[in-house]
């Protein structure tokens, strides 16, 4: 058991893999000498070599596309997109090809592929390098998409995104990567994909996020809490696709009262989706309208005002003690 | 410091041995079989019936848009005759004559161009990609295998057909380049057959040649003619070997012809000239193989009526049990299956939702 961050506990389950199956390969831009530009990669060259660590060249589409025969031919393709703003480049081999080649053949071929990349704002980046557009992925049937909320189920995750049959979009939260240490186990751990947790216990008002904004959430209900008595249950989703339905239906079926937390774009964004689905299935269990806390639907400002576009504490108080009180 | 000429000693090659009347280059022929000659023949004899009995049912509305590959089947067959059933084949939409090559049953393409995704079906362990619709994108999947071939140390080749318009597309260039820079043992095949649907490949490119695209990349790049069996046999053969010793990627540019529309979605009469097609069909490759092979004795005009009688039997058969096929898919619920490799609770509950309706529909 060590404590480690994010960045470190990725780059664990990249080397058991790795150690463990021959058959993993990790490519991307720079991910070979410099070991990733968030460090995610470092060290795998040296110990695994440059055919199974590849350092490409600049190119996003060829990425995608090469993982997508390399997983058709035998291997486990791990392909690093260096920030989630150039993924789009190679969207559409995700999505045309990725996401699609078990269904067009009939289960002849299968794309065991991960895609990871970091996204979110909230580190002081350039333009294109704060986006949180998990939707483009999340909103394709053939995909997977898994958003990791802390070290230790980043790892346990990233093992069973590696060992998926299918192909699977990984997002990092890049405003975690180093933000904090946690205890992560030596031995192997894995966690199922579209499996969310209770991030924390409460029967007055459920709180449902992913990623980095699972913190502020989780942070906003120890205010609940202290200032207010109500205790509220955290939800962190880990997967948008699946989509843990069940978990949040019978916490909103019992506390009556829901606020969703993510950075995405307002506008059919996860929440519209989550809200959707409350309505065809718990509505007479609402207390009160559910409401959402998100990025607004503006281009994601640069760094100077990246934080007026996340949901902050008072952002999101007002919406819980909004809904708490309707 | 002053203004210097960086010198690049570039040419590409252009190849030909059987030209249109039938005159051999000796020197260049490569050694075919004539049982692997007379294959050949029939698969593209065989290919340019199959175009001709799926335009007319695409005319009587029993099957739906498709892309014929009439004119091209030289550089198709050919092509996939050069290489063996472990080396990988990666097509785009057009490969009609080169899926027949592999061994795809004729009724599976029917019933594929019918609407049904069966018809798409690949068996487990084939080397073999399904058709693939967005143009040039493709051309990285074949890198990919082609990479994982070599670090799984098999012995084998891939080869990506593509056409002329898939020159203009980044995922070639993309493609082309991590080939390159890797060293991945995969043949790029264009296809030039001179159109991308209305444009002309003049107006594709201006690049003289496409060919010289892949000697940007220091990719070993030559044109050859692609209504010629020959040329395009020793090509591919010669690829294939660089590519097994080692030696990286080669681009083959053949230089061929769409004699019939882009797919059966279009009228080319609004934008070329019959005169120009005629020119072409002068040139067609069926004709000039049959010319070759009866030059050498081993066919006959004889020989060539009871082809043609065999593959029309053989195509009233396909198409009785491409009907026979279809009457037997009638459960929609396929939809749901292979789009995961577990059907998860919230498709499941799409699924049932849609048998229910089904059931009171019954």
């Amino acid at each position: 058991m060590a404590e480690l961050n994010m960045a470190d506990a990725l780059n664990l389950a990249l080397t058991q893999e790795m150690e463990k199956d021959e058959s993993v390969v990790v490519l991307g831009e720079d991910v070979g000498v410099d070991g990733g530009v968030f460090r995610v990669t470092d060290g795998l060259l040296e110990r695994y070599g440059e055919r199974r660590v590849i350092d490409s060249p600049v190119a996003e589409t060829a990425l995608a596309g090469v993982s997508v025969g390399l997983a058709i031919n035998g291997l486990k393709p791990v392909c690093e997109m260096q920030f989630s703003g150039f993924s789009y480049q190679g969207f559409h081999q995700m999505e045309a090809h990725a996401a699609r080649m078990r269904w067009r053949t009939r289960g002849g071929h299968t794309v065991p592929m991960v895609l990871r990349m970091p996204y979110g704002a909230g580190v002081h980046a350039l333009e294109h390098h704060s986006e949180s557009k998990e939707v483009f992925y999340a909103h394709t049937p053939g995909l997977k998409m898994v958003i990791p909320s802390t070290p230790r189920n980043a790892r346990a995750l990233l093992v069973s995104a590696i060992r998926d049959p299918d192909p699977v979009v990984f997002f990092e939260p890049k405003a975690v990567y180093r933000a904090f240490r946690e205890e992560v186990p030596d031995e192997e751990e894995t966690l199922p994909l579209g499996e969310s947790r209770i991030a924390r216990e409460g029967d007055d008002l459920t709180m449902i996020s992913y990623g980095a904004m699972l913190h502020r959430t989780l942070e906003a209900a120890e205010t609940l809490a202290e200032e207010d008595g109500v205790e509220a249950e955290v939800i962190d989703l880990l997967s948008l696709s699946p989509l843990d339905h069940a978990r949040f239906a019978e916490s909103a079926r019992r506390t009556g009262r829901v606020v969703i937390v993510h950075e995405a774009h307002r506008s059919f964004g996860p929440a519209g989706e989550i809200m959707a689905r409350l309505i065809e299935d718990s509505f007479y269990y609402l207390e009160a309208p559910v409401r959402r806390v998100t990025g607004f639907d503006t281009i994601v400002p640069l760094f100077a005002r990246e934080q007026d576009h996340l949901p902050d504490q008072e952002r999101i108080l007002t919406a819980a003690r909004g809904v708490l009180n309707d | 410091m002053p203004r210097k000429r960086v010198r690049l000693e570039h040419a590409v090659e252009y190849l030909s041995i059987l030209d249109e009347k039938g005159r051999v280059d000796e020197k260049l022929e490569p050694k075919i079989g004539k049982e692997t000659l007379l294959d050949i023949h029939r698969t593209m004899l065989f290919s340019r019936r199959l175009d001709e009995r799926m335009l007319t049912l695409q005319r009587q509305g029993r099957i739906g848009t498709f892309a014929p590959a009439k004119g091209q089947e030289a550089s198709q067959v050919a092509a996939m005759a050069a290489l063996g059933d472990d080396d990988w084949f990666v097509p785009a939409f057009r490969e009609t004559a080169a899926m027949l090559w592999r061994g795809f049953p004729p009724e599976n393409l029917l019933l594929y161009n019918a609407g049904y995704s069966e018809g798409g079906a690949i068996g487990e362990g084939a080397h073999d990609l399904p058709i693939s619709i967005p143009v040039a994108s493709q051309i990285p999947h074949a890198v990919g295998i082609g990479y994982a071939s070599g670090l799984r140390e098999r012995d084998e080749v891939t080869i990506t057909f593509f056409g002329d318009g898939a020159t203009s597309e980044g995922d070639f260039h993309e493609a082309l380049n991590f080939a390159s820079v890797l060293k991945t043992p995969v043949i790029f095949l264009c296809q030039n057959n001179h159109w991308a649907i209305s444009m002309p490949r003049g107006r594709q490119s201006e690049s003289r040649t496409l060919a010289q695209k892949g000697l940007a990349y220091a990719i070993p790049s030559l044109q050859v003619d692609g209504n010629d069996v020959l040329a395009v046999y020793a090509a591919v053969q010669e690829a294939a070997q660089r590519a097994r010793d080692g030696e990286g990627p080669t681009l083959i540019e053949c230089v061929t012809y769409r004699l019939s529309v882009h797919t059966t979605a279009d009228d080319p009469g609004k934008y070329r000239d019959e005169e120009e097609v005629e020119k072409w069909q002068a040139r067609e490759p069926i004709t000039r193989l049959q010319t070759y092979l009866k030059k050498k004795h081993w066919l006959s005009d004889k020989q060539i009526d009871k082809l043609e009688k065999e593959i029309e039997e053989r195509l009233d058969e396909a198409w009785e049990k491409t009907h026979e096929r279809i009457e037997s898919l009638g459960d929609p619920q396929m939809i749901f299956d292979h789009v995961y490799a577990d059907l998860p609770a919230y498709l499941e509950s799409q699924r049932q939702s849609f048998a229910d309706r089904l059931k009171e529909g019954e």
